[in-house]
C-alpha cells in the first residue's frame, strides 16, 4: 500500500505534501513515517493518506475560450504604479 | 568500580552494541522504509548509550567517548544477546523484539529507582522506546506464524534472560509467554568471539590516532 504523507511543520500551519511511503498497512506506515518524517523534530503532525483514497481531478474543459474569466492578459503593472503614487501624494500629513 | 558504575556501564554497553549491530542493516534492510526506520532506531540506541555513559563518566572521572571506545573488549559489560552477529532478518527481528521487551522491564524498574538521576534518564529513554516497541511489536505480530521466526525467538530466549537480573526475569517471561525454567540463562560476564570482531571495527578509527581531538 502506498500512503501519501502530508507534513505540518508548525502547529496551526497548513499541511503540505512531503512524499509517500510504501507499507503493508496503516500501522507500519505510522511506524515508518515517524522515523522518516519526524525523527529530527521537523514535523508537528503528519497525515498519512492511502493513495487510493485520494480523489484526483486533472481534466479541464475550456472549449469556448472563456479567457475573459481569467486575470492573465490584463496588465496591471502601470495601473498599480499609478495607484501607489496617488496613495502617497494624498497620504495624511502630520500637522 | 562501584556497583552504580557497573550497572550504568552494563546498560550503556547493551545499548551501544545493539545500536552498532542494528546499524549493520543500513543499506540492506528488506525495504527502503524499513532501512530508514531501522537505522534511526539504531542511532537512538547509541544516543541512549551516550546518556548513560555520561552518568558513568561522572562516577568514574572519565568521559563518554573513552568509556565507549577506549576499553578492551573483555571490559565491556554487555549481555551476549546484543553481541551476536545475526545477518538474517528473522533472527534480527527476534532479537529486537526480545531486547525491547527486556529493556521495557529494566526501564520500568529503573524509573522507580531511588537514584533520582538514573530514574530521570530512564524515564527519558523510555519515552523514546515507546516507538521502538511499536516497531518491534508490529514485526513480531507479522512474523508470529512463521516457523523461522518462532525458532529464532526460542534460540535467543536464554540470551534474552541474561539481559536482566534474576528478579526481573519472571516479568519478561510473562510478557513474552516464554518460561524462565525451560532454559539456563546465558549470564553476563563472558563474551562471544563476535564481540571482539565488532570491537576491532568499532574502535578502528579512534585507535588509528590515539589521544586525538576529533
Amino acid at each position: 500500500m502506498i500512503f501519501e504523507v502530508f507534513r505540518q511543520e508548525k502547529k496551526g500551519q497548513a499541511f503540505a505534501h512531503a512524499g509517500s511511503i510504501e507499507a503493508p498497512d496503516a500501522a507500519f506506515a505510522d511506524a515508518w513515517a515517524r522515523e522518516q518524517y519526524g525523527r529530527r523534530g521537523e514535523s508537528a503532525a503528519l497525515w498519512l493518506v492511502p493513495r487510493d483514497a485520494v480523489h484526483q481531478v486533472n481534466d479541464w474543459a475550456d472549449e469556448f475560450d472563456l479567457k475573459y474569466r481569467r486575470v492573465d492578459g490584463y496588465s496591471i503593472k502601470g495601473r498599480l504604479k499609478e495607484a501607489r503614487e496617488r496613495a502617497s501624494s494624498t497620504a495624511p500629513v502630520d500637522r | 568500580m562501584n556497583e552504580r558504575a557497573q550497572l550504568l556501564l552494563s546498560i550503556a554497553d547493551d545499548e551501544l552494541i545493539i545500536g552498532w549491530r542494528d546499524s549493520e542493516w543500513t543499506g540492506i534492510a528488506p525495504t527502503l522504509e524499513e532501512d530508514v526506520a531501522f537505522s534511526s532506531i539504531a542511532q537512538n540506541e547509541i544516543g541512549h548509550a551516550r546518556a548513560l555513559y555520561e552518568l558513568a563518566a561522572t562516577e568514574l572521572g572519565s568521559d563518554a567517548d573513552a568509556l565507549a571506545f577506549d576499553r578492551a573488549p573483555e571490559e565491556y559489560r554487555c549481555a551476549q544477546l546484543v553481541e551476536l552477529h545475526l545477518l538474517e532478518w528473522a533472527h534480527t527481528i527476534a532479537r529486537r523484539y526480545l531486547y525491547e521487551e527486556a529493556d521495557r522491564v529494566r526501564l520500568g524498574a529503573l524509573k522507580e529507582s531511588a537514584d533520582s538521576e538514573l530514574a530521570g534518564v530512564a524515564a527519558k529513554i523510555d519515552r523514546e522506546e515507546v516507538y521502538h516497541r511499536m516497531h518491534a511489536e508490529l514485526w513480531a505480530a507479522r512474523l508470529r506464524d512463521e516457523s523461522r521466526f518462532r525458532e529464532a525467538v526460542e534460540e535467543l530466549w536464554p540470551y534474552a534472560l541474561g539481559v536482566l537480573p534474576q528478579e526481573l526475569r519472571p516479568e519478561l517471561a510473562r510478557r513474552t509467554g516464554l518460561s524462565v525454567d525451560s532454559t539456563q540463562a546465558i549470564e553476563r560476564g563472558t563474551h562471544t568471539p563476535e564481540l571482539a570482531e565488532l570491537w576491532q571495527e568499532m574502535t578502528e578509527v579512534r585507535r588509528s590516532i590515539p589521544g586525538a581531538q576529533w
